[in-house]
Formats: C-alpha cells, structure tokens, sequence
C-alpha cells in the first residue's frame, strides 16, 4: 500500500520535475510565413494588378555569412522624372516569421531610386522585391540567398 | 593460435595507448610562420568588407562617436575629463592601443585597454569604474582604439611581459571543456578549413572592440574569447580575470605587425 | 546618448543626384526571440523613418522587424537648393529621434 503511494508520489514528482525541465530548456520555433501570408503581404501593396519580371535589380550578396546583417541594395531603372518615376519599393521574405522587411515611398525628387539597407535572413530563402510606378505598373525581381548558422554557439 | 595471441592482445594494448596518448596528450601545435598570417578580414564578402572600410556604413561608428563625446565629458569627484590630461585624443592616444595589453606598474602585471581606461577613471578622475561590456566602456575603448587604425600591432619588446606571453601561450595550447580542444589546433593548425559552413579564421585580434553580426552590437576581444571558451563547452574566465589578459596579450603578441583595424566587422 | 549618424556631401551642384546615408542606433527587437524559459521577448523596433529636404517629404520607409539591427538606409534626392535636411525615426515604445544636415547648393 505504502510502495504503491510512494510509486505515485514518485511519477508526480518526475511527471512535474520534467514538465519543469521542458519549459526551461524547450526552444519555441517562431511560426515562419507562410506562403499564404507572403502572397497576401504583397496583394495588400499590389491589389489586383499584374506583376511583371523586370526593370527592378535586386543586388544582395551570394552568400550570406550571417543572417543578422545581410547588405540589401533595390535599385529600379526609371528616369524619375515629374511624370515618369518610381512610386514605391517594398521589398518581401519567404521564410521569416513575417513577409515584410520594408517599404519605401520615392517620388521625382529622389532622382535615382536606389535604396540601401541591411535586413535580417532567418534561413536559407527567396527575397523579392516590387516597385510600383508612376502609371500604377508593378515590376518585381527575386533573389535567392543561402544563409549558413555559427559553427560555435556562444550562448552569451 | 597461442603463440599468436598474446602478441595480438599486446598489439591491442599498444594501439590502445597509442590512442589514449593521442587523447589526452598535450595538444601539439606550431606557430604559424609570420608571413603567413593573415587577418580574418581577407575572408570577408565584399559587403562586409565594405561595412568595415566605409565609417559612414561602419554600426561600429556610433560607438565611436558616443566614445568621442564621453572623452570631453567631466566625470568622477575629480570633475576631469580624459580630455582635461590627454587633450586632443586624435594626437595624444595614436599608437595606444596597438601595444596594448600593456605591463601596469601600479598592478604589477598586464593590463589590458579597457582596464587601462577604468584605472584613469579610479585612479584620475574618482570616478567608479565602468562595467566591462557596458556602452560607455565599449565607446570609450573603441574610441581610443581607433586612433590606431592602419598601425601596426606593436607587442614583444617589454621584457616584463615576457612570463606573460608564455602564460597566454599555455592557455592558448591547453585542451579544454567537454569538446576537450586547444584554440591551437583549431587557429594554429587548421585555420582556412571549415567546421560545418564557418570558415576557420588564424584568430587575430586586430580590430577589437569589433562589431560582430552575430551579436548584432559592438562587443570586446574578452566577451569573443569567453564566447569561444563557451563554444568548447568549458566555464569561461571573468571578465577582468588575469587569464583573460593573458589571453588578450599573447593573442596580441602572435598577431605583431598586422595593422589595426578598430573597429572591425565580423561575421 | 546614442545619436543617428548622417552623412551627406558638404556642397553639391544644382541638379545633382547625391546619396544621404544614415545609421542610427536600435536594438530592433523582432518580437520574435523567447528566453531560456519560454517567455516572449517583445517587440521594439524602428516603425518609421522619413526625411524632410527645407520642410518638404523627400523620403519615407516603412521598417519591419526584418530590418538588421541598428537600422542603416541610404537613399538618393536632387540637388534644388540650399538648406536642411531633417531626418525623423518613430519607433516602439515611444522611440522618436531626429537629426538634421546641412547641405548647400551651388
């Protein structure tokens, strides 16, 4: 009778001391986007107007050494004129948990519209960029970067 | 068969210790010859590169400004300035920190920048010390670091520190933690291989306080090695503990001759 | 403490495209980092960064947790004429900076 309490007090204490363990050592995987929001984040800048491939270059390097600082440059051919010129820039992830990194607002006096930034890659993934124009066109460029993890973990 | 046996189980034996010597012997490295050194720099990508070079790209630069201004203020009971003794910082502190650590009389053994600065502060202007890692620190001591960029690392004269040197050089050479390796036989004898996608730098200390992508901050060369003691899954020395000078200054001393670079980028 | 760094050309001529490039110092926090006990880090980043050239918007980017620690955005404008540019971050939790430049034009 005694053993059969113990053997219960035993598996509560265990069952508790792990549930204690799990929660402090468990690692909660951030949802990443998915393809469904990273579509949806870009309807909400385009609506329902096409998007074609072209006059937007995407210059990023081949290989990311980390994912913290990535070196991002947008640059969109277009004479910036009063009414000829580059509206907006935004630029989209695939496999962070969020599809936006940014959005840039331009007009004819930015006379060359060209950005630079550094954003942030949480994996191996696809990058795109859409700028919209002036006549309400959208063109979009991707880029494909690898993105590698520390060999030596730090922990602090 | 028995005649073969006891010679088989002494080949066994012998393999056996081979191995086991092979273990836990001390680790055997050589110095790498001086004109192959190189700095981790030359393995950067271009945009990394670039982030180093340009000062007005370079995260580090706001560091370096805050270190600028904290020069001219008064601080401490003293109400001094580093300024109000070592005036314009661009004159006064070129070449400093491409000898540092340096032998300190008043504590009779290697000090390193970061301490140098905190002994000014106790000692100069009253005031208390600042906490290694904090942003003042790090501003300051990347501040004066970069009045020696471009310059070249200045370590093995000072017979003083020569015990040392020799000191940093056991620590750099010893096995340690659970993965039970020496940074030699990584830095020393496989620098330029991969260890899973991370290239293997040599190691050198040339552009501490660096700012590191993976801390996404500026951090300094003590919270790098501390990090890599981590990394072979052993405790890491204090911050300020003696073994971490040692460290810094043989680290120093092997990289003598490569130029500054303060503030550095590293992935 | 922490003040944005701004760099601009010191004189530049009429009509010229000239690049400003700014760093300013943010944690940008993603809100997407748990500590050691499962507990969520929250978020804290640069929402926003405009510039202003004599009083007029030449410039506005929207930042999303993506953008890399202590946020750097260079950008380009005409040269029209001489005066100042004013640059504003709006942020998390209150965060609002400013700085401003100088420019002439020749």
């Amino acid at each position: 009778m005694s053993e059969r309490k113990r053997g219960a007090t035993r598996r509560a204490v265990l069952i508790g001391g792990l549930a204690g363990g799990l929660a402090a050592t468990i690692k909660v995987v951030p949802a990443r986007a998915t393809p469904e929001q990273l579509h949806a984040a870009i309807r909400n800048v385009v609506g329902a107007a096409q998007v074609r491939k072209g006059r937007v270059e995407l210059i990023v390097p081949p290989l990311v050494e980390n994912g913290n600082a990535v070196s991002l440059v947008v640059a969109v051919d277009s004479p910036m004129t009063a009414t000829d010129y580059v509206k907006s820039i935004h630029v989209f992830n695939e496999k962070n948990p969020q599809p936006n990194v940014i959005g840039v607002h331009l007009g004819p006096r930015a006379g060359k519209a060209r950005i630079s930034t550094r954003f942030r890659l949480a994996d191996t993934q696809t990058v795109t960029a859409i700028a919209e124009l002036s006549d309400g066109t959208f063109w979009s460029a991707t880029a494909d970067l690898i993105v590698t993890m520390a060999a030596c973990v730090e922990g602090l | 068969m028995k005649r073969f046996a006891p010679s088989s189980r002494w080949l066994a034996r012998a393999v056996v210790a081979i191995a086991v010597f092979a273990m836990v012997g001390p680790a055997k490295s050589t110095d790498i010859p001086l004109d192959q050194r190189r700095s981790g720099y030359a393995d950067l990508g271009s945009d990394t590169k670039a982030m180093q070079d340009d000062d007005t790209i370079n995260p580090a630069s706001l560091w370096v400004l805050d270190g600028e201004a904290l020069w001219s203020q008064k601080a401490g009971a003293a109400n001094r300035a580093c300024a109000d003794c070592h005036g314009d910082a661009t004159a006064s502190m070129k070449g400093v920190a491409a000898h540092y650590p340096a032998f300190s009389p008043a504590r009779n053994g290697p000090i390193d920048l970061e301490q140098r600065i905190n002994l000014c502060r106790t000692d100069h202007q009253q005031a208390l010390p600042l906490a290694f890692e904090s942003r003042d620190l790090l501003a300051l001591t990347v501040y004066v670091g970069r009045q020696s960029r471009g310059m070249p690392i200045a370590q093995g004269k000072d017979e003083r520190l020569a015990p040392y040197i020799e000191a940093g050089r056991k620590l750099f050479t010893q096995r340690i933690g659970q993965i039970d390796m020496s940074c030699a036989q990584c830095h020393d004898d496989n620098w330029g291989k991969h260890v899973a996608s991370s290239l293997v730098p040599q190691g050198h200390p040339t552009g501490y306080p660096i700012y590191r992508l993976e801390w996404q901050s500026l951090g300094s060369l003590q919270r790098r090695l501390r990090n890599c003691m981590i990394g072979m899954r052993a405790e890491p020395y204090e911050y300020g503990a003696p073994e971490n000078v040692a460290m810094e200054l043989y680290l120093m001393w092997r990289a003598r001759g490569l130029r500054v670079e303060t503030p550095a980028v590293r992935p | 403490m922490a003040r944005p760094l701004i760099n601009v050309p010191a004189k530049v001529k009429r009509g010229q495209v000239f690049e400003i490039k700014t760093l300013i110092s943010h944690i940008m926090e993603t809100g997407f980092r748990f500590t050691t006990t499962g507990g969520r880090i929250p978020r804290d980043i640069v929402t926003s960064f405009s510039c202003r050239y004599n009083g007029e918007e030449i410039f506005r980017a929207d930042l999303y947790p993506a953008i890399a620690a202590n946020p750097f955005i260079a950008f380009f404008t005409v040269a029209t004429e001489s005066g100042t540019l004013e640059f504003n971050w709006i942020g998390d939790n209150g965060f609002a900076e400013t700085a401003s430049a100088k420019i002439t034009v020749e």
